[in-house]
């Protein structure tokens, strides 16, 4: 390392997390390490732990072990809820207020104050592309545009970390490809976004992968790292390929498992 | 805490209430029209100016308390609580923005219900008409504390609905309205004593019956508030940043 300043290091490291949730270890000792300033995407199946792992990076899930460092401090510490932006997966905006009030009110919350409060609304609805519905009920606009509001809500303040949860599911291609553009852009001004989705093809927009199966880490590299190490044609094959091996590695070791206790 | 965030939330809260006219207008029609029906009913009896205030209490009480409870239940279940709770907020900035913003459309409510009982149904008070808006405005930040507090154990707005008469059905069998509470079993009136709904119906028949009951009216006016507090420490408490 270069310095010590707080920007050097990883955005987000993680070593043997571990969380139960319902008696079950959703997550059993999970270790990631996310760099800053790039669009890593974490990538898996429905019901695999995302949403806790990510839950987990801004200190909302209870946890039952490990270390989740994020921007060099414990997660959930007091300092970091100005630097980090969440978006839940249903859209967490309130439906019966404009769009230009939600946002108002979440920069009020991360503290931006008086007239700054209108410019950085102004800002946060340019780069979501919704100057147009500013005025509009929240209630009645559309999923694609509901799914922006929420993303803008989390871009007041300008955070340096942005955890997104699944913000591309279930909509248009048109509007998936410009949601992307604006994580690239975002990450060219310097910040970081963990984007969640359980649709492979995302994979060729990141910058690294995190593909998660079950709780555990098939792998943690760039799309051209995991293609070649699995030789697959396309990032879903690729996926396949490592459940096929993991799920190999596993009966291996339960007939080993086996093989010593008989 | 930070009172611009509290302020900040408290504006959220009214301005979500003022998109929504309907519920403002029954919040303040629905206390006049229930006193007026009241007034009719005794017509001629002086059964009113006993029972007339209590209630003046009491429905603003009622409607805060389920206002109250829903519309928390509602921030839990869409997700804006989890996201509000990653940012830079306190849990007793929220809390307090939700009775802070309540506490002002109770105090238009009372001071609606109140006038209107007073110059059209001919309410006969004999302490101070001021002092009966204050306890009014009181007995709405009891029924807001209350269903603040509630609303953590509700996972449904069924469940939320049912702690009406299961919280609140109760405090009114025992509140002295049905039966004056010096005349309730022992046991009962025990109960009746812990209640706070017992205090804010004290406070009101005390100010409509005794002209010099202003300190008797304060001491019952400074145990509800008493309530209130403990209420929206404990709302606040049940509120949890990590959640399994």
């Amino acid at each position: 390392m270069m310095n010590n300043s707080p920007g050097a290091g990883p955005a987000i490291r993680i070593e043997g997390l571990h969380v139960v949730r319902g008696g079950r270890a959703v997550l059993p000792g999970l270790s990631l390490q996310v760099p800053r300033g790039q669009v890593v995407g974490l990538l898996g199946p429905s019901g695999c732990g995302k949403t806790t792992l990510m839950r987990a990076i801004v200190g909302v899930q209870k946890v039952a072990g490990g270390t989740v460092e994020v921007l060099g401090l414990p997660a959930g510490s007091r300092p970091l809820r100005h630097r980090i932006g969440y978006v839940t997966q249903a859209p967490s905006v309130y439906a019966d207020l404009s769009v230009r009030e939600n946002l108002a009110y979440f920069a009020r919350i991360v503290g931006v104050r008086g007239a700054a409060v209108d410019a950085e609304v102004g800002r946060v609805l340019d780069a979501v592309a919704l100057a147009d519905h500013a005025g509009h009920r929240v209630g009645r606009l559309s999923g694609g545009q509901l799914s922006r509001v929420s993303l803008a809500a989390a871009l007041v303040g300008t955070p340096e970390l942005l955890v997104l949860d699944e913000p591309t599911v279930g909509l248009d291609p048109v509007l998936r490809r410009d949601l992307w553009a604006i994580f690239r852009r975002l990450a060219t001004a310097g910040a970081t976004l963990l984007v969640s989705s359980h649709v492979m093809d995302e994979a060729v927009r990141c910058d690294r992968l995190l593909l998660m199966r079950a709780g555990r880490m098939l792998a943690d590299d760039t799309l051209a790292g995991v293609l070649e190490a699995t030789g697959a044609p396309d990032p879903e094959q690729a996926f396949l390929t490592l459940v096929d091996r993991a799920e190999a590695a596993a009966a291996a070791g339960t007939a080993t498992a086996q093989e010593v206790s008989a | 805490m930070n009172p611009r965030l509290t302020l900040a939330t408290a504006g959220r809260v009214l301005a979500q209430v003022r998109h929504d006219r309907r519920t403002v207008g029954l919040l303040l029609v629905v206390p006049c029209v229930l006193l007026g029906l009241l007034a009719w009913i005794y017509d001629n009896t002086p059964l009113f100016d006993r029972i007339g205030a209590p209630l003046l209490g009491m429905f603003p009480f009622l409607v805060m308390f389920l206002v109250t409870s829903i519309a928390t239940l509602r921030e839990r279940q869409s997700g804006t609580l989890e996201r509000l709770l990653a940012l830079p907020l306190a849990k007793a900035d929220l809390v307090a923005g939700y009775a802070l913003a309540f506490g002002a459309l109770a105090t238009v409510q009372a001071v609606v219900a109140a006038t209107f009982s007073v110059y059209v149904l001919g309410l006969d008070v004999a302490g101070s008409a001021g002092l009966l808006v204050v306890i009014a405005v009181v007995d709405c930040l009891l029924g807001t504390a209350l269903g603040l507090f509630l609303s953590a154990f509700a996972a449904t707005e069924f469940q939320a609905v049912q702690f009406l008469p299961a919280f609140v059905l109760p405090q009114f069998l025992l509140c002295g309205l049905l039966v004056p509470r010096d005349q309730l079993p022992d046991v009962l009136r025990w109960v009746s004593d812990v209640l706070p709904l017992s205090y804010a119906v004290d406070a009101m028949h005390t100010v409509t019956v005794r002209a010099d009951g202003t300190g008797d009216v304060l001491g019952d006016l400074g145990i509800i508030l008493g309530f209130v507090v403990v209420l929206v420490g404990a709302g606040a408490a049940t509120l949890r940043r990590r959640t399994a």
